[in-house]
């Protein structure tokens, strides 16, 4: 018998556990499935276990520097196997805790891999062997995305390695070579160079961290150069060969080719959308570049079908995928007065050392899309907190529109920038002007208050610089 | 102690207004609530209410004036038989033993004001619609500050935000709305026809704009120019031509014949509609002052009676006129009209051919319609709107009886043509079409 409810979400991601409590608190009869585990990447292999193993390499990073702040450590050193034990622990704690927030949500789980079978049934291979029916009005596709393979490069999980491998690393690579400059790229290249590998990075854009504004990009290219890791930009990997333990890269850059041997690779140029094998083939559901293609309302071309998350168009961020879920099904119900996501007011952080955070439109697409702007700069060496905590280098950017005062775009990089860049998410959700910024009491000593700075500069008021 | 009126601002952007009249003199009674005047800007006549009670003692600005500029006293209440002194500018310092000036605030600035300071002041009835309990427009800092940019009336945006706040999206929706309609009223001064200034409408999201955030479907068909025309002139029409009705029904049995015969001894193919054509002129020249247009100046009475007639092509109405129709045989209105049409629907109509015209006729008869009221084809003073020839029971010398019996409703501009005049016309036009042995030859 097929077991019916109002709602099935396939995927139990941020996106679709989130949308899973949402359509509970709405009342609503919810069936979740997932095929591996309850959090998704996100939880699993991605944002919180990558969080725990920069928690390690950075603390790692300051015993180096611990004179400087009048501490003294002798023979420090790293366990490789507790750290990852660490990270593991961590995502074990928080996918324990979803379970738990499925149970007190009523929210039926079923362990199984799903596929859409036509008129809102979906079939599942349950984890058990078993299979099972669910049909219900509304189905929400949540089934994220994974590492995307370029030719040449095609990870093999010992040697080359997607971000799944790289965070669960049995020995420490001396030498490593890292594809790809994004924010995934990035991480595990300052993890790896934290702890002492040699990590040269390849990007194949003209600068690291290509979505950032050009400014942050080059202050955090210096940034990582000074900390000894080696960045190729404008460059690409041709192939790779490997050998016992080794893997030799050829590498094209400024029309040259030149081969290096590294312990290992990280190949992080990318996802594409888990679109295969959901029975898709048998709805009206439009792929695009490997993700599903859906409306502002998460509407796929499929009634009764959506879609939500990294399975979709990007940006690809759980806090994304999470508000998504909320949108979709605020809608389905009819829950009034929802809104579609402006991707322009979702922020976006990255957690190498030093941070990087941003949100809204860069200085250059600000200047292209034809306004008069307003920029304000404030370096973290004008903040009282940043020079105590002994992080002066950084430096927070913020872009106004002239005419309207409308905050653009905000930029930063510099330590617990991640925790800042809410704040002006705030500003530009309530779209409040810079006066209205000005008029804000930031406390002292606080990161924050170059929040405040940053705004000031960019009408030649600010204080401390 | 006399409370001073002051001029209001009715929208967040006056600076100055005409007082256009005054309704109350001096030493009447005031209640709160009665109006005390109107008040013009170059976009609207306003009233303006009195919120506190009192005698009137003086009348400071005489009406007719203008240039008066937003928050100058024109006008002051107190006990009957005091005396009002105008006080200095500077003399606000008196504020403290003298009751506050019951000023006419701008409502952006309601907001900054307790509330108690609000129910002393005087509020334009119609804003008040729009201000919220909190006397407060919701609106986000990016979309009043592109308001004021951009000089777009707040109290006119529909807010699509949280809790209805005004977001900067709609604000800019509301400009594009405003330059859109600019644009129009730009292009629509070339047309051939007066056009007459749009009021222009508030500015609130448009059906598009509804349904993207309603979520209802739709696919788009983009407007050709003429169609944007007809839309401009209709609109134009219905808003501001009063329209009035009037409904007959002509028994057509005795014409069906004529035209029959007719037909037969000319070896033609003269319509129904052609013998309206031809009934409507006659009818017009009985009655002369329904062929008519107004203009400010003058009602423009037409030496010639040159009927336009309606006809449908895949792009919209356009309206063929049959020239001196009055002085015309059927036959050759019947062979002309055929022509018009036809090329009409091939858009390929010289100018000159529909344009002008005194008088309009749309017959839908041809679809089953029985009766319909048609807009005003500017600026012609009538548009007769035709239905179809049905047989129906009527009454003859206290008998039921059948007859053909065909329904019309003359559209009439009541600045031109009144209800009598409409009346006379109608009956001339039934007494033809009903009798037309005279003119059926």
């Amino acid at each position: 018998m097929t077991q019916s409810f109002d709602i099935i979400i396939i995927g139990g991601g941020p996106g679709g556990y989130v949308a899973a409590i949402r359509a509970a608190q709405l009342g609503k009869n919810v069936a979740l499935v997932e095929a591996k585990h309850l959090g998704g990447i996100c939880l699993n292999w991605g944002c919180i276990p990558t969080k725990a193993l920069l928690k390690s390499s950075e603390l790692y990073y300051t015993l180096q520097k611990l004179d400087q702040y009048g501490l003294e450590a002798k023979n420090t050193a790293f366990d490789l196997t507790k750290i990852v034990k660490r990270s593991r622990d961590v995502a074990g704690q928080l996918v324990a805790g979803i379970k738990h927030l499925m149970k007190k949500n009523k929210v039926t789980v079923f362990d199984g891999f799903a596929r859409l079978a036509g008129g809102g049934k979906v079939d599942i291979a349950l984890n058990d062997g078993n299979k099972n029916q669910i049909s219900a009005p509304h189905i929400i596709l949540a089934t994220g995305a994974r590492p995307r393979v370029l030719p040449g490069i095609e990870p093999d999980g010992k040697l080359i390695w997607t971000s799944k491998e790289a965070m669960v690393p049995e020995t420490m690579p001396k030498s490593l070579l890292v594809i790809g400059s994004g924010a995934i790229g990035i991480e595990f290249a300052s993890f790896y160079r934290s702890l002492g590998a040699d990590v040269t990075v390849i990007e194949i854009m003209d600068r690291v961290l290509p979505v950032e504004d050009e400014e942050i990009s080059a202050m955090a290219r210096k940034a990582f150069e000074k900390q000894g890791m080696k960045i190729i930009t404008g460059a690409k990997v041709a192939k790779l060969e490997k050998g016992k333990d080794s893997v030799t890269a050829h590498i094209e850059a400024g029309g040259k080719t030149e081969t290096v041997t590294f312990d290992r690779v990280i190949s992080a140029v990318g996802i594409t959308g888990n679109t295969e094998n959901i029975g898709l083939e048998n709805t009206r559901v439009q792929i695009d570049r490997g993700h599903i293609v859906t409306n502002p309302w998460c509407e796929t071309h499929e009634a009764g079908v959506y879609a939500i998350g990294d399975v979709t168009a990007p940006p690809w961020l759980a806090h994304k995928a999470s508000h998504e879920g909320i949108i979709c099904v605020e809608k389905i119900f009819g829950v009034p007065g929802v809104h579609p996501l402006d991707v322009k007011k979702i922020p976006g952080c990255t957690y190498c050392h030093p941070q990087v955070a941003s949100i809204g439109l860069t200085e250059a697409k600000a200047k292209e899309s034809g306004r008069a702007v307003k920029v304000g700069k404030f370096p973290f060496i004008g903040n009282g907190k940043a020079i105590a905590l002994g992080e002066a280098e950084g430096l927070i950017k913020t872009i106004f529109d002239a005419t309207t005062g409308e905050l653009l775009g905000a930029h930063m990089i510099g330590t617990e920038v991640t925790e800042l860049i809410q704040g002006y998410a705030v500003a530009k959700t309530g779209e409040l002007v810079e006066t209205d910024l000005m008029h804000t009491v930031f406390p002292h000593p606080t990161l924050s208050e170059m929040l405040h700075e940053s705004v000031l500069a960019a009408y030649g008021k600010a204080i401390h610089f | 102690m006399s409370i001073e009126i002051l001029m209001p601002a009715l929208s967040p952007t006056m600076t100055e207004g005409k007082l256009a009249r005054w309704l109350v003199k001096e030493g009447d009674e005031i209640k709160s609530g009665k109006v005390l005047c109107e008040i013009e800007t170059d976009k609207a006549t306003m009233e303006v209410e009195a919120v506190d009670e009192g005698t009137l003692l003086k009348i400071v600005v005489p009406e007719g004036s203008e240039g008066v500029a937003v928050n100058s006293v024109i006008a002051a209440l107190g006990k009957a038989g005091e005396k009002y002194e105008a006080k200095q500018t500077s003399g606000r310092a008196d504020e403290q033993t003298s009751k506050p000036a019951a000023a006419l605030t701008p409502l952006s600035n309601i907001s900054a004001q307790s509330s108690q300071a609000l129910s002393q002041d005087f509020v334009y009835s119609s804003a008040r619609l729009l201000v919220t309990n909190q006397g407060r427009i919701a609106a986000s800092p990016v979309a009043k500050r592109i308001a004021q940019e951009r000089g777009v009336n707040l109290y006119a945006v529909i807010g699509t935000g949280p809790n209805g706040r005004i977001v900067k999206e709609d604000v800019l929706n509301a400009v594009q709305q405003t330059s859109r309609r600019a644009d129009e009223q730009t292009s629509a001064t070339k047309l051939p026809t007066p056009a007459q200034a749009i009021p222009a409408a508030a500015a609130g999201p448009n059906a598009k704009q509804l349904a993207d955030l309603l979520g209802q479907k739709y696919t788009e068909v983009k407007n050709s120019p003429v169609r944007k025309i007809i839309a401009k002139r209709l609109t134009e029409s219905k808003q501001t031509v009063p329209h009035f009705y009037l409904t007959v029904d002509c028994e057509l049995d005795a014409l069906l014949a004529a035209r029959k015969a007719l037909n037969e001894k000319e070896n033609a193919k003269i319509s129904v509609n052609d013998a309206i054509i031809k009934a409507v002129a006659l009818a017009l020249r009985e009655v002369p002052a329904a062929n008519a247009a107004w203009t400010e100046e003058a009602i423009l009475k037409y030496t010639d009676v040159d009927i336009s007639v309606a006809v449908a092509t895949a792009d919209g109405l356009v309206t063929p006129i049959i020239k001196g129709a009055d002085g015309k045989s059927l036959v050759q209105i019947s062979t002309e009209m055929r022509d018009l049409a036809a090329r009409a629907r091939d858009n390929k109509l010289k100018p000159t051919e529909f344009q002008g015209g005194g008088f309009t006729i749309s017959n839908l008869g041809m679809f089953g319609i029985k009766n319909f009221a048609a807009i005003i084809n500017p600026p012609q003073g009538c548009i007769l709107a035709v239905g179809a020839g049905v047989k129906s029971a009527v009454v003859k010398d206290d008998k039921l009886a059948i007859a053909t019996v065909m329904n019309v409703t003359l559209s009439v501009d009541h600045r031109v043509v009144d209800g009598a005049v409409g009346a006379e016309f109608l009956a001339a036009f039934k007494k033809l079409i009903e009798a037309p042995s005279v003119w059926v030859k």
